[in-house]
């Protein structure tokens, strides 16, 4: 009832500093004499390094060494060292560890000199002899190697399919209307936009001050320490902007490591920057090849699904996403078989990648509705209604909240859905076919466990502060405006701050958790806070709020005020006075409740209408409108939130008509590394984009009721842009990207 | 980027003997938007670098003729956006737009946009096979990486060499040079051996067994100006830019196609001059008389347009993952023509 | 490079070139945003580098290196240019503004694209927020805009990957006053 900023279109508190360059990004810090290094990649796939020469580079003005694996320092043996928190079962690719190569592009040395310009010369005169050994790259041509993925730590949040249910073999054979399809993604990289870079700055005392590229400092906090032995106290990760994740930012990347190792090795501060054809030297979203069956009766009602997957990984470490999950919790088919295998390749281990599987899975399984509700002759939508579930059927328990039906709904009748046209090619104008489909989405709404830190000062601002990233996600906006309305201050008297391992430790920023997660540690360091003002309060001589309870008050406009006689009012500044001088701080956790958590699935929901043109003659596609109603919980900012989704959209798109990295795997190497030839949207791929978000109240999910909007965003959008082509020109597309080749 | 020398002349004669001081490796620099993206790449190393900006190649004047001569060094924007251009050249200024960016554009130089060099992703990666790119192991390997590998924006026409077989399939990437070749523009120079003039259609050529050198000039020439003819063909003509994403991608196929048309009787117009020229198709803009032929003397119909679609594309052949092309660039020469002739309206 | 790469000579400076600049570090001054830098950088030192490296002028970002994403853009005489496909020593004439150099520098109020950025929330991570104002501004300087439709073509050079392009377009538009329904 006292909320004053939560909930509102409160533009960036960054937005200042963002445009007007003054935010810093890893690259650029500086120390004196910063050092530069350049990094060296493999342009073998597999086999050993038998000779390396840096003769020449070491001889030009201005380099200072060139590391390989021949001089590298002794760093820690046991491969458990070199896991992240975010590392899959494996054994954890080692820079330069040893003359193993094991994927194309692996970093094999590390050219260090004074100037960039120095360095990046340096790099391109080391030789580098191999012995080749074959290799192998291609998923589709090794789909009989697949086996199930090693379990580990990944698990908790990475849940294995779902057990079967019911008889699907006898429900799928007997089933009037059947679908067996299949669908093929490619290799995609992150490539946000700023390069990956650490500027390791190395202090008088052997510290360490790193400016990292990360999604989570703390996990290269942790790398680093475990890797090279350094106690926690003298690592330090900062990384107060980052230049988009999406995923990327999850694992420390190897400049991380190349740049520590030399800064330690040198005693002097060193900068590694990746060029962008290095971008494509780590995790990407795997490739992946899906077979879903569908056994439907004439009136839709699904009695047979079945939902198998197939995704590439490294060779050394078994990346697992959630693809098959998905169509099992969101259709209650009784009969229903899921199944995901891996293959390991002679490639980089996958890196979660926006709505990683579930983007994947949805695409799948929302695009074979579609064709199986072409099979019935009935509207896509409806197919879907008929076989709505309010009950996880995976899992047999409720959603925490769902109200997937209003979202199809608002945004059906948002886009005018009803005036469609059902028959495929029924909807031109000249040369110029229009289809309209629809998709729908899911994803995770999960918390963890976060800490926050709070400082009343004595001049009664507010400073909270929590080791998680702001991505491009709001998180310096959201969390202070948490902050605000919960000690009832204006927003120019808070300060969130974060990025940085000296704060108070939260998880990386991935998977829509940090709203939540984060967020609860807010609320309840600025409650704990609160609490010690009415300590403060209650001992001021003849207090009015000398027996009251935290219940009992609420904050606003920089007061206290009783619930009962709002009239009853203090000034935190007064009661910052109070306490000697000295500002009031305090530190909280923000537990999950497991045990009511754990009674419920708990998801956020999406449903998709999009309209394409596509030439009838030429192939090209154009997204000329669509509509994405978000079920979300509680919407802190619509503005920021509204910007989180249509970003989603937009990788929807890219993902559906133009996102591939696409592999010569004769020489096992990406031939279209760079951002000319990788195609991403440009501004003029994008026109009408519109969000609704629809009301929901969840008490389940987190103490803010909130559930994350960075990936909703994307999980519907490409199998709501290939079911408006079929619909549109009667093609029925299975490999992703739909490039113009393929409707000709 | 290899470190180099860099000259700043101010003179025509100056910059062509600096140039020809070390032919093999001096290079000229004007917007440099290619040339610094593949000294990056290590695809290009000249030892020297001769900074062409201060000369006063920077004009656009009309010529006695009725046609317009382009400064070597005036950008592609100012080009485009040049209301002398856009009244009587403006397939040139739609060519023009349709490529990179406007940043790019800004800095690039019509004289540069003749020598930019393929997209082809083996002559872009130094550790792959490259005929094109390949003249001494220090820029990596020799071979066609593309013709058994990853080849979707490769060539179509005129990869054989004279001995039947096929050296390069990379196509030249440039809008501007489609345009050009269809308005049969000449290319100006001046060199060691004094000033001449290349017609555009001579000035670019085919891979044959050589495929390192993309164009016909000699050692030491500099590009100077670009003389357009007086006929512009400004009533009738489009440029048709097919690639995968809206804007700011190379064209996997491009048109560029003029026509005249006549009131021949009642029943309608008949084309009495037609210019048709392709991109993402070969090493040089693809352009035949013969498909061109074809036209006049006919009425603007899709059959018509067909008819010269084959021809033009008579002997193409796919290496794979470009096969599309063929059947892409038929519709697409359609298309455009029909666009030119205003059978169709232009997006 | 790794094959059988020979050793490459760092090129002897010729005797008495005509301006002779030299294979060495050479000392040159830039004008950026008003004021005069003076810089000490080897030829082959891209302008993009001369701003983030030398003279920490940070705000002007490197997202390829290679002309294809629009983020190092920097405006030169007024023009918006990609500053990662230009030398620094050949802008010695030039007029440079960068990010930094676009709020007013007495008062500190924004400039009325930026503003507008901060308003439509035009940006999420702001990476290539520097590039897209500077593009923007550069864009609005060239008056070729009309709709839309020419907002999205002409700013076609700046990839933002946090998908933010409807939202620049509306701060562009508000900008520049035009009617969101011309197309």
């Amino acid at each position: 009832m006292h909320n004053q900023v939560i909930g509102k279109p409160i533009s960036r508190v960054d937005g200042r500093a963002k445009v007007t360059g003054k935010a810093k990004y890893a690259a650029e810090f500086t120390a004196p004499d910063l050092l530069h290094g350049v990094v060296v990649s493999s342009t073998i796939t597999k086999g050993r390094i038998t000779h390396i020469d840096t003769g020449d580079a070491l001889a030009l003005d201005g380099v200072v060494k060139v590391f390989t694996h021949q001089n590298r320092p002794k760093l820690a043996w046991f491969d458990m060292s070199y896991k992240d928190l975010d590392a899959p079962p494996g054994s954890p690719f080692r820079p330069l560890h040893n003359d193993r190569i094991k994927y194309n592009g692996q970093p094999v040395a590390l050219v260090v000199a004074e100037t960039f310009e120095q360095a990046r010369y340096a790099a391109s005169l080391v030789k580098i002899e191999y012995a080749q050994e074959p290799h192998e790259t291609d998923l589709q041509h090794h789909l009989d190697t697949a086996r199930k993925p090693a379990s580990g730590l990944a698990s908790l949040l990475k849940p294995p399919p779902p057990k079967a249910r019911g008889n699907f073999d006898k429900a799928f054979t007997e089933a009037p209307v059947q679908l067996s399809t299949g669908y093929v993604h490619g290799f995609e990289h992150h490539n946000p936009m700023e390069l990956f870079s650490s500027t390791v700055v190395y202090g008088k005392d052997g510290k360490l001050t790193i400016y990292d590229k990360t999604q989570g400092a703390p996990n290269s906090q942790f790398y680093v320490s475990q890797v090279f032995n350094i106690p926690f106290r003298d690592v330090r990760v900062v990384s107060p902007y980052v230049g988009g994740g999406f995923g990327s930012g999850l694992r420390p990347q190897y400049q991380l490591f190349l740049a520590v190792m030399a800064a330690r090795e040198l005693k002097q501060s060193v900068r590694v920057s990746l060029t962008r054809q290095q971008m494509f030297t780590f995790g990407h979203r795997p490739a992946t090849v899906q077979h879903i069956d569908l056994g439907a009766q004439p009136d839709g009602t699904l009695d047979a699904l079945r939902h198998a997957a197939t995704a590439e990984t490294s060779r050394f470490e078994d990346y697992i996403e959630v693809v098959v999950n998905w169509s099992g919790a969101l259709y209650k088919a009784p009969n229903a078989q899921f199944d995901y295998n891996v293959v390991p390749l002679d490639q980089y281990t996958p890196l979660d990648m926006r709505a990683p599987g579930g983007v994947t899975g949805m695409s799948a399984i929302e695009c074979a509705m579609d064709e199986l509700s072409y099979k019935l002759g009935m509207d896509p939508l409806e197919l879907r209604l008929k076989n709505y579930t309010e009950e996880d059927p995976n899992e047999k328990r409720p959603f925490s909240s769902k109200q997937l039906r209003a979202c199809y709904q608002q945004a059906a009748e948002r886009f005018g859905w009803t005036k469609r046209s059902p028959e495929p090619r029924s909807m031109r104008e000249g040369h110029t076919l229009i289809g309209w489909g629809m998709a729908t989405g899911v994803w995770d709404a999960n918390q963890l466990p976060a800490r926050a830190e709070a400082v009343l000062t004595v001049n009664g601002k507010l400073r909270v502060s929590s080791a998680t990233a702001d991505i491009g996600t709001g998180t310096y906006t959201i969390m202070t405006q948490i902050a605000a309305d919960t000690l009832g201050l204006p927003l120019e008297d808070v300060l969130f701050r974060l990025g940085d391992t000296d704060m108070p430790l939260a998880p990386f920023q991935g998977g829509s958790l940090t709203a939540g997660t984060v967020g609860s540690a807010v609320k309840i360091v600025c409650e704990d806070l609160g609490k010690e003002l009415l300590k403060l309060a209650r001992k001021m001589p003849n207090s009015p709020f000398a027996k009251a309870k935290f219940d009992d008050v609420f904050f606003v406009e920089k007061q206290m005020r009783l619930k009962a006689d709002p009239s009853v009012r203090i000034d935190l500044q007064t009661l910052v006075d109070q306490n000697g001088g000295r500002a009031i701080r305090t530190t909280a956790t923000s537990m999950t409740n497991s045990l009511k958590q754990g009674k419920y699935t708990r998801y956020a929901h999406s449903a998709v209408f999009v309209e394409v043109q596509v030439d009838e003659d030429l192939g090209t596609v154009k997204v000329t409108r669509a509509v994405t109603a978000v079920a979300a919980g509680r919407i802190l900012n619509p503005k920021t939130a509204r910007s989180q989704i249509i970003g989603g959209m937009v990788w929807g798109i890219s993902k559906a008509l133009e996102e591939e990295t696409v592999m010569d795997h004769r020489y096992g190497r990406f031939m279209n590394h760079n951002l000319a030839e990788y195609h991403v949207p440009v501004c003029a791929d994008i026109h009408e984009l519109d969000v609704l978000f629809v009301e929901e109240h969840d008490d389940v999910v987190n103490p803010l009721g909130v559930k994350g909007v960075g990936e909703i965003g994307i999980v519907g959008m490409p199998a709501a842009i290939a079911n408006a082509i079929f619909h549109a020109t009667g093609k029925r597309v299975h490999e992703l990207p739909i490039t113009l080749d393929k409707l000709m | 980027m290899k470190p180099f020398q860099y000259l700043r002349p101010t003179g025509v004669d100056a910059a062509v003997r600096d140039l020809t001081a070390q032919p093999d490796a001096a290079k000229f620099i004007a917007g440099g938007t290619n040339l610094i993206d593949l000294m990056k790449e290590h695809v290009e190393q000249p030892t020297t670098l001769v900074d062409i900006n201060r000369l006063p190649l920077a004009t656009v004047e009309e010529l006695e003729d009725g046609g317009l001569r382009l400064g070597a060094l005036v950008t592609n924007a100012d080009t485009a956006y040049h209301p002398l251009v856009e009244q009587r050249y403006p397939l040139l200024s739609k060519a023009i737009l349709a490529g990179a960016s406007a940043q790019l554009r800004n800095m690039a130089t019509n004289g540069g946009n003749l020598f930019q060099r393929t997209r082809c992703y083996y002559f872009y990666d130094t550790s792959m096979p490259c005929n094109k790119r390949h003249s001494g192991p220090s820029q990596g390997p020799a071979g066609c990486g593309a013709l058994h590998g990853y080849n979707r924006i490769h060539a179509i026409l005129g990869t054989e060499s004279a001995d039947g077989n096929v050296h390069c399939i990379a196509t030249h990437p440039s809008d501007m040079c489609v345009a050009l070749a269809a308005l049969e523009a000449v290319v100006r120079v001046s060199g060691p051996q004094g000033e001449r003039t290349i017609p555009i259609a001579d000035f670019h050529r085919l891979p044959g067994d050589t495929p390192q050198h993309d164009n016909t000039l000699r050692p030491g020439e500099l590009v100077t100006a670009i003389d357009l003819p007086a006929n512009g063909f400004s009533h009738y003509n489009s440029y048709l830019k097919l690639r995968d994403r809206a804007s700011y991608a190379f064209a996997l196929v491009s048109v560029a196609a003029a026509l005249e048309l006549e009131r021949s009787d009642a029943s309608g117009d008949q084309i009495s001059a037609a210019r048709l020229a392709m991109g993402g198709v070969a090493h040089k803009p693809w352009r035949k008389t013969e498909a061109e032929a074809l036209l006049v003397g006919q009425r603007p119909t899709p059959d018509v347009f067909g008819r010269a679609a084959d021809a033009l594309l008579d002997g193409a052949q796919g290496y794979g993952h470009n096969t599309f092309k063929i059947e892409l660039a038929k519709r697409a020469i359609v298309r455009a023509l029909s666009q030119a002739a205003k059978l169709e309206p232009t997006e | 490079m790794q094959t059988a790469t020979l050793p490459t000579p760092v090129t002897q400076p010729r005797s008495a070139p005509p301006e002779p600049v030299g294979t060495g570090v050479r000392s040159f001054s830039l004008t950026i945003n008003g004021a005069e830098y003076e810089l000490n950088v080897a030829p082959w030192t891209t302008l993009l580098d001369a701003l983030r490296e030398y003279l920490d002028l940070t705000g002007t970002k490197k997202g390829c290196d290679h002309g294809q994403c629009g983020a190092c853009t920097v405006l030169v005489d007024g023009k918006r240019i990609n500053s990662c496909l230009t030398l620094a020593v050949m802008h010695e004439d030039h007029q440079i503004t960068t990010i930094e150099g676009l709020a007013d520098a007495q008062t500190g109020d924004l400039h009325p694209v930026q503003q507008a950025f901060i308003d439509h929330d035009a940006f999420q991570c702001g990476y290539c927020t520097p590039g897209q104002i500077c593009s923007a501004v550069g864009m609005i300087n060239e008056g070729r805009v009309k709709t839309d439709a020419d907002i999205r073509e002409l700013m076609s050079g700046n990839i933002c990957r946090c998908g933010a392009y409807p939202h620049i377009v509306d701060a562009i538009r508000d900008v520049m006053q035009l009617n969101p329904t011309a197309q």
